[in-house]
């Protein structure tokens, strides 16, 4: 019988299998960061259990609230750098070289086709953009994967969703993902693995997979994954090429794990993207969503652009291209937070950040800060935004404030108008 | 082994996500007593008041993807340091169920059916699980009884008391 890609990454992973339900997984990284992470390493000291299973295999960064904002925030990022010292963990990243942990790590080459990946974070699904199994985990599966190196899944069920057609001006991949969380609907994926297959997605960039997989939490979702190709090759092969001939060797090896012809779906879904128009969300749940245009002229007082959805070089290109040569609008507050450093001095390099600066945008460090409403960009009571970002729940960027989700595109567009517009005027 | 039940606090609405259980701004915090008076805080529910509806509640009764959203475990602690030990609704979202039965606490799927006639008691709702036979006993102006079946890995977590004490012995 053929097996998923998500089936194989198991097989080659299985500690043991406590129940036929049930499967313990083999981690190749655990990724930490200063929100969650901190409470499990002093659970773990005061159980006198302050240990790494393996100081090479964890990754660690200090990215949702960085510069500290306060004592508390201070203390939490205190706690994980003097841990990672402790263990000597060598891939820790501090002010000045840290960034968002899903657009970071990637960058640097932690993750390959094939891996285990997991994370106290949801959008650790990101990473299955790699053709790896990566699913956030709550804290005390974190402490076990720090102390053990293992983690308990339940056997996951495949959803196949081929997308075909082709991509309009101005349409991007997050407009596909919010259109395909909108079909599947907050639950819709629960317990499952989305598996993104079909033209439109071995047409997209690593970038474009990233925001992809991303999103597929917010449809319930274990993990999105994508089939590790030539495009996955070439993005990580600064950190492969000692280990392969050539970039066609990589490739036909990562093949390896592709999903066989007769692998087993729970269901098979095709969506063509052709007549796609850019999306926005309306609601508090990220299955809100609606065509931007039947959202045209909702005013907004701030613009966000960042994050581990759409903080990345492309995102940051993309939104430039709408902000070159005008200003945004005296109604808005525009904030840019590209998500790592390599981003950020890419974008100034390119002269990004020049056309962000002279369109009246504030550019902070990269930081989640605003994404999650801890820092640099919370709203207020009532307040509207604009935002690249994952999550419009209740509260989520700031108590009683709105968010609606949107591609870098639709979000530079309303910053220049001052409210919700479809970015394809202004392409 | 513990004893799960309790009066029940009914949050009648689906995707009550984790961001509405424990907002983001309290995850600074270092311990899981500080976040005791912040449980429920951004609810969107009408009628209720997290002030008043809490105290003295063992079991939470909600409907569909209950615990959404981030993975933060402390939407679990919230429950936990409140004396909430079980949460009962239609299904639930990966993370938090398994977060809740990581920490020895039980999320039980109950059909749509069933919880309607849950809702539907009247009048204060106490609940007493029965963790070996799958039986619920629920009293309030009625009374009802409904069976549920537990995911077999998910039992031995919580009879083990949590997942660092199974795993810590096994792995
Ligand atoms: S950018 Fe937002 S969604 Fe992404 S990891 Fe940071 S807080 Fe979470």
């Amino acid at each position: 019988m053929g097996q998923t890609i998500v089936e194989k990454i198991f097989a080659a992973h299985r500690r043991d299998t406590p129940t036929p339900e049930n499967i313990i997984l083999d981690l190749d990284v655990v990724m930490c960061h200063e929100i969650t992470t901190p409470i499990a390493i002093t659970d773990l000291e005061s159980r006198g259990m302050d240990r790494v299973f393996d100081p090479d295999k964890i990754k660690a960064v200090i990215d949702h609230v960085t510069p500290a904002k306060d004592s508390k925030t201070a203390t939490q990022g205190k706690i994980l750098r003097d841990w990672a010292r402790r263990h000597k963990i060598r891939d820790f990243f501090d002010i000045g070289a840290n960034g968002v942990c899903h657009a970071l790590f990637p960058e640097k080459g932690f993750i390959r086709p094939g891996y285990t990946v997991i994370m106290g974070d949801s959008h650790t699904c990101t990473h299955g953009a790699f053709g790896a199994f990566a699913a956030g985990v709550g804290t005390t599966d974190l402490e076990v994967g720090i102390l053990k190196g293992v983690c308990s899944f339940r056997l996951p069920k495949s959803m196949r969703i081929n997308l075909t057609g082709n991509l309009s001006a101005g349409v991007v991949a997050k407009d596909v993902i919010l259109h395909i969380i909108k079909e599947l609907t907050v639950n819709g994926a629960t317990d499952r693995v989305i598996e993104f297959v079909g033209p439109v997605v071995a047409a997209m960039s690593m970038e474009a997979r990233m925001t992809l997989c991303n999103m597929a939490i917010e449809a319930g979702a274990t993990c999105g994954i994508c089939l590790p190709d030539r495009v996955t090759a070439e993005y990580l092969w600064p950190f492969i090429k000692d280990e392969y001939e050539s970039l066609e060797v990589a490739t036909t090896h990562f093949k390896k794990w592709h999903s066989d012809p007769d692998a087993i779906y729970e269901k098979e879904l095709s969506f063509d993207v052709s007549g796609l128009v850019p999306q926005v969300t309306y609601g508090y749940k990220p299955d809100e969503v609606k065509d931007i245009t039947d959202m045209e002229g909702t005013p907004v007082d701030q613009v966000y652009i960042g994050s581990c959805t759409n903080g990345r070089i492309e995102d940051l290109r993309a939104a430039a291209g709408i902000l070159k040569n005008r200003r945004i609008s005296p109604q808005v507050r525009g904030i840019l937070s590209p998500a790592t450093p390599k981003v950020y001095s890419q974008a100034l390099e390119e002269g990004i950040i020049k056309i962000f600066l002279e369109a009246g945008f504030c550019v902070t460090n990269p930081t989640c800060g605003a994404c999650l409403g801890m820092s640099n960009g919370v709203l207020a009571e009532g307040e509207i935004c604009a935002s690249t970002t994952n999550r419009n729940f209740n509260g989520r960027m700031g108590k009683g404030g709105i968010v609606h989700l949107m591609s870098p595109l639709a979000a530079a567009a309303a910053a220049v108008a001052g409210h919700i517009t479809d970015p394809r005027k202004y392409q | 082994m513990k004893e799960f039940g309790g009066k029940v606090l009914f949050l009648d609405r689906s995707d009550i996500n984790t961001d509405e259980i424990i907002p983001a701004k309290y995850l600074t915090e270092n311990t899981k007593m500080a976040l005791q008076p912040f449980i429920l805080e951004d609810l969107k529910l009408g009628g209720f008041d997290p002030a008043r509806d809490v105290a003295g509640k063992g079991v939470v009764v909600s409907r569909a993807n209950f615990g959404c959203g981030s993975s933060r475990e402390h939407a679990v602690w919230v429950f936990e340091v409140n004396e909430i030990n079980t949460v009962i609704a239609e299904s639930f979202a990966r993370i938090f169920r398994q977060n809740m039965h990581n920490c020895g606490m039980l999320a039980i799927e109950l059909p749509a059916a069933d919880l309607d006639r849950l809702f539907g008691l009247g009048g204060e709702v106490e609940i007493a699980v029965d963790l070996a036979a799958g039986r619920i006993k629920a009293k309030g102006e009625r009374e009802a009884e409904f069976s549920f079946t537990l995911n077999e890995f998910d039992r031995q977590l919580v009879e083990a008391g949590g997942w660092l004490a199974y795993a810590d012995k096994k792995y």
